[in-house]
């Protein structure tokens, strides 16, 4: 039993605890918690009725037992009671076990709110306090309603207490995080302003948390507050310590409302007004002057609340980011951090130091610590500080340092934690790619990477380098001679003999001259790692097997019968056997001429964004990146390289602008190898290569794993690739990645329509939380009514779960609804955005008329809006029968024998709306010579012609 | 903005937990369970500031006890320290030379003094004078009626 035993005892709560400490093993805990519930719970059901103390007693020992991590689903009745209590002390613990095990259970939320009001309105602080502090510890959506509008009120109003204002105002705080639609702005904003003006510190504090919450939301309406907060903390910088009585801590006058109001004002740019300009530069200066004093006490506490107000002020300087002597200063007083005992400083100064990197005015400044840093890395004992400094680095980095900078993290690799060496390897590749000069010390630097830590470099580095060695033929054949040294260490990762597999594949002839790398060799070398590869390698190799075939006649026998042995042409794997199968057929039946065509050198990448920093950013989270922008820091003169490229040949200007994936079509000239690939299970990584559309999702920052419900879900890429192919098709495959496959069947009758939606889990794990919903975009809104029925939460491995969407066609529209899928998988959350294809065509009803017919209202629709037309190249062979399928499949009627050209094709349909019915006629006059078609539409409204013309001409 | 405060012992036995955005049980529990392990692997002298998931884990050990507050990225870590410095001096104030079991059998006080201190994760009232008083003003409420107001 403790010494002290402060309040009221709660003798049986005490004895109670005594013994769960007591007990020796977890199974002997969980017995006398059974006993201990089954007794409240008879209790709480007696037919005695209990008295407040008891309620309170066993309510608190539900409480206690709930937080050592036991479920509790009875007491909150009981709980709710005490609310009501005229004790205060019964009345608290109810408040203490509503906010700890919120339930939402809607009746007993009303009771909630009934006791908060009474509460609220009882004019007794203490009673007020206790209601809101119950709101803002629970702060769900219900209290909000009930509440968001009464608080403002006691807040501003003059007779309230300094307490209850504090509290208010942090309870709207937290009710302004959870439902910031249910907090009314209003001309209390202006009064709450004012608060920063009040006599007491603390009710300054609070209403200063408001503040900033608010103005991040309207920045607009919280202007006034700068003048006021600059006024303020000048008070609080140059007031004498002991001034400010009880808010002087250890020396440091108010450091928590200092730190607040400079965090209010980074919600907004530097001050116009001049005199309020400096008079906040003052500040500032003071407050650096001050880290520069001799500190006034020895305590730990001292020297973190001056330095807090300092970082605070620092960041301001950094987000104003417009006096540079400011920033210069800032840089040098983090320089000195840098080397301060105090490991938490050396943190928090390498920290500081990678925003400041990233500004035009400091980026040099923070350069000259580089040495510091680089040791750092070296010395550092904790694993944190050091990736702090790997931040840093990587944020200071340009054309100057960027090969000291990367040997250093090059060989930090080989010893740095593995919790950060994925990151590490990210960061070196996106340096070794942006600051190459001389590609060959690029593709060394990868090599390296893949030597140092090939089990951390991922998919995206690899494809990357291929990428820029296909883009660059000045370092092709030193490519090829490098990978074919590093293929000789005796234990070469996988990725390398991937890269070296690819590359030799591509470029292999040119080192072929050398009798040391003669085509055999080469060969030998790859294959003999073949066999201690995965799969997708053996795959790549297969690959590489058959360019070799047409790169080197001379080995093409030998290359035959490696794939016509039986571990190949039977291999287990689907993938393997058929490319064997493939490739040996190819290699005994194409001429010379035709394999040289099929198995032609790669065409050169598109330029794309570097999935590598697409990774890193996805890695980080967006805020988490230090600006590597160059264009920044070029107007700070030295350094960078906007001038061209000149070694460039193939690609435009610089690699670094970053060619990678993630939605692009393969490159525009048909890619060769293109023709059996398209054979193939998309697990090829020769296309996956080229199409890297469908990775498997990653898995998303844990922030938005754990705390899903308060992060907006990262921004997915809405998925299109399939939707044209729904034009004239109801049903077929949507949608399919690694780990899921959506299926739709759908069907239309006049302005309605039915779509079932499947969704097969392709893995042998459960999807979890599984939701899906369909959103319109704002112009559809109105145009298309989509219902989605719910959908199983919960999907299991191999198993498919199906919905159902009902549509109502309101009035021709353009845009399409979207998919939104959201599941875990594996702990991960996994979102997927896919465009539906519900396209106003769906809602045809085909119409039968005759030549006559036909043409009367083809010139009644004679006005120029009325007709859209299209002449386009033919994208696919031009087959009569499949053209009428197609148009068929639109929606439309064909009519024969209308057209006197019987090779033009006529239809006419109507489309159903629910306000109104449009109909319409097209033509489509194939050109067969010019490979051309004509597609001619008449409809009663532009809108509608323009629409039908835009899908139905890209199905040809 | 702050997300949580938990309290915890070197044996990894949760003390006391505040959360100030809304999360099941049992993503508090996995998040607790992950964190506790984290801080407890770390050496004596390491920095007090760990980047964990997407949030910054500010800690310190007091005798047997773990401190640990979770913040967000642009929040300030050495504030927070003191944050959690100036909670065990009003604890220590209030119980007279605090100890885990203090925490343990008045675990509701120290939910009490905690609501006084912080609101939504904020500082409410950062005088230790002023805390203490409202909590002692309510300690000398107890046991006497109110009669409440009519209304």
């Amino acid at each position: 039993m403790p010494a002290v035993s402060k309040g009221d005892g709660m003798r049986g709560l005490a004895v109670f605890i005594s013994d769960i400490r007591n007990c020796k093993s977890k199974e002997a805990e969980i017995k006398r918690i059974n006993k201990e519930l089954a007794n409240i719970r008879s209790k709480f059901k007696g037919d005695k009725a209990l008295d407040g103390y008891s309620k309170k007693k066993y309510v608190c020992k539900l409480l206690f037992i709930f937080l050592l991590g036991h479920d509790i689903d009875f007491g909150h009745m009981e709980a709710v009671n005490l609310l009501s209590s005229n004790k205060y002390t019964e009345k608290q613990i109810g408040y203490l076990f509503i906010s700890v095990l919120v339930n939402s259970n809607s009746d007993l939320i009303r009771l909630i709110n009934n006791a908060i009001k009474n509460d609220l309105n009882s004019r007794n602080p203490t009673f007020m306090n206790l209601a809101l502090h119950c709101i803002a510890n629970v702060g769900s959506r219900e209290m909000a309603e009930a509440f968001a509008s009464e608080i403002p009120r006691i807040l501003v109003a003059g007779d309230t207490m300094d307490s209850v204002k504090q509290s208010a105002a942090l309870c709207l705080l937290r009710l302004n995080r959870t439902s910031p639609d249910l907090v009314p702005m209003g001309e209390w904003t202006a009064r709450v302003v004012h608060l920063l003006n009040d006599q007491h510190l603390g009710v300054v504090t609070a209403a200063t948390s408001l503040i900033t919450t608010l103005a991040q939301k309207s920045p607009d309406d919280f202007k006034t507050s700068i003048s006021l907060a600059v006024a303020r903390l000048s008070r609080i910088v140059t007031s004498a310590c002991i001034d400010l009585q009880d808010y002087t801590y250890y020396f440091v006058a108010a450091p928590w409302l200092s730190v607040k109001l400079l965090r209010l004002l980074q919600c907004y740019p530097p001050p116009e007004d001049a005199a309020l300009r400096s008079r906040l530069t003052e500040c500032l200066e003071t407050i650096l002057n001050k880290a520069q004093e001799p500190p006034k006490s020895k305590k730990v506490q001292h020297s973190n609340a001056k330095n807090a107000v300092l970082f605070e002020a620092i960041s301001l300087i950094i987000h104003h980011d417009s006096e540079p002597t400011l920033l210069v200063r800032a840089c040098n007083q983090l320089g000195q951090f840098l080397q301060h005992r105090e490991t938490n400083l050396r943190y928090l100064a390498l920290e500081s130091m990678c925003t400041l990197a990233s500004s035009e005015f400091s980026h040099e400044a923070v350069k000259t610590h580089i040495e510091t840093v680089i040791n750092a890395l070296k010395t550092e004992r904790d694993v944190s500080v050091r990736q702090r400094a790997v931040d840093l680095l990587y944020a200071m980095c340009d054309r100057s340092n960027a090969k000291q900078i990367v040997a250093e993290m090059l060989s930090y690799l080989e010893t740095a934690d593995y919790s950060i060496r994925e990151e590490i390897v990210l960061k070196v590749a996106i340096l070794a790619e942006k600051y190459a000069v001389d590609y060959t010390w690029y593709v060394d630097t990868i090599l390296n990477l893949i030597r140092i830590a090939g089990d951390y470099v991922s998919e995206e580095v690899w494809y990357r380098v291929i990428q820029i060695v296909i883009n660059r033929d000045d370092v092709q054949g030193y490519a090829a001679k490098t990978v074919f040294e590093a293929l000789h260490a005796p234990a070469c990762h996988e990725n390398l003999v991937k890269v070296g597999g690819y590359i030799l594949g591509e470029f292999g002839n040119l080192i072929a001259g050398d009798s040391r790398s003669s085509p055999l060799v080469q060969f030998n070398l790859l294959h003999s790692k073949f066999h201690l590869c995965s799969v997708p390698t053996r795959a790549l190799l297969l690959s590489a097997y058959i360019k070799f075939i047409n790169l080197f006649p001379e080995v093409k026998a030998t290359i035959q019968d490696v794939l016509r042995s039986d571990s190949q042409l039977r291999n287990a794997d689907v993938e393997l056997q058929q490319r064997a199968v493939e490739y040996l057929r190819l290699s005994c039946i194409a001429s010379t001429d035709i394999l040289a065509t099929v198995l032609e050198e790669m065409p050169p990448f598109p330029e794309r964004e570097s999935s590598i920093l697409a990774k890193l950013k996805k890695k980080k989270g967006p805020g988490n990146l230090p600006d590597i922008d160059d264009s920044r820091r070029n107007v700070n003169g030295n350094t960078e390289h906007h001038e061209p490229t000149e070694t460039t040949n193939k690609s435009p200007p610089s690699l670094m602008a970053d060619l990678l994936p993630t939605n692009r079509p393969r490159p525009a000239s048909s890619s060769p190898i293109m023709l059996s690939a398209g054979t193939m299970g998309s697990s090829h990584p020769f296309t996956d290569l080229l199409n890297l559309n469908s990775p498997p999702a990653a898995a998303p920052s844990l922030l938005v794993d754990v705390f899903s419900d308060l992060s907006a879900p990262a921004s997915v890429e809405v998925s299109e690739d399939n939707f044209s192919r729904f034009v004239c098709k109801n049903n077929g495959v949507l949608y399919e990645n690694q780990l899921l496959q959506i299926g739709l069947k759908s069907e239309y009758r006049q302005n309605l329509g039915r779509m079932y939606v499947f969704y097969g889990n392709k893995t042998s794990t459960q999807f979890l939380s599984f939701s899906s919903s369909v959103t319109n975009g704002d112009a559809l809104k109105g145009q298309l009514i989509v219902h989605a029925k719910s959908v199983d939460p919960v999907i299991d491995g191999g198993a498919q779960v199906q919905q159902i969407l009902n549509m109502e066609c309101v009035s021709d529209f353009t845009d399409a609804p979207v998919l939104n899928i959201q599941f875990r998988y594996g702990g991960a959350l996994q979102n997927i955005a896919v465009k539906l294809p519900v396209m106003l065509n769906k809602f045809f009803q085909p119409t039968e008329m005759t030549s006559q017919d036909f043409f009367q209202r083809w010139k009644q629709l004679g006005a120029p809006q009325q007709e859209v037309q299209k002449i386009f190249k033919s994208q696919h062979p031009m087959d009569t029968d499949v053209t009428k399928a197609k148009i068929l499949g639109f929606g439309v009627a064909l009519l024969d024998g209308v057209d006197p050209n019987p090779a033009n094709f006529v239809g006419a349909g109507v489309i159903h709306t629910k306000d109104t019915q449009v109909g319409c006629l097209l033509r489509l006059e194939p050109n067969t010579q010019a490979e051309m078609y004509r597609l001619t539409l008449r409809t009663s409204r532009d809108s509608v012609s323009q629409r039908l013309c835009d899908l139905l001409s890209e199905q040809f | 903005m702050p997300f949580f405060m938990l309290l915890f012992s070197r044996q990894g036995k949760l003390r006391l937990q505040k959360w100030y955005v809304p999360l099941s049980d049992k993503e508090k529990k996995k998040i607790t369970r992950e964190l506790v392990q984290t801080v407890l692997a770390r050496k004596p002298k390491m920095c007090s500031f760990l980047e964990w998931r997407d949030l910054k884990i500010v800690y310190k050990r007091y005798a047997s006890l773990y401190f640990c507050c979770a913040i967000e990225d642009q929040d300030n870590e050495l504030i927070t320290l003191e944050i959690i410095h100036r909670y065990v001096e009003l604890l220590d104030k209030y119980f007279g030379s605090v100890c885990e079991l203090d925490i343990i059998f008045n675990f509701e006080k120290a939910y009490f003094i905690l609501d006084e201190f912080l609101l939504g994760g904020e500082a409410q009232e950062t005088s230790k004078k002023n805390v203490l008083k409202a909590i002692e003003q309510a300690d000398l409420l107890q046991e006497v009626s109110h009669v409440k107001n009519c209304e």
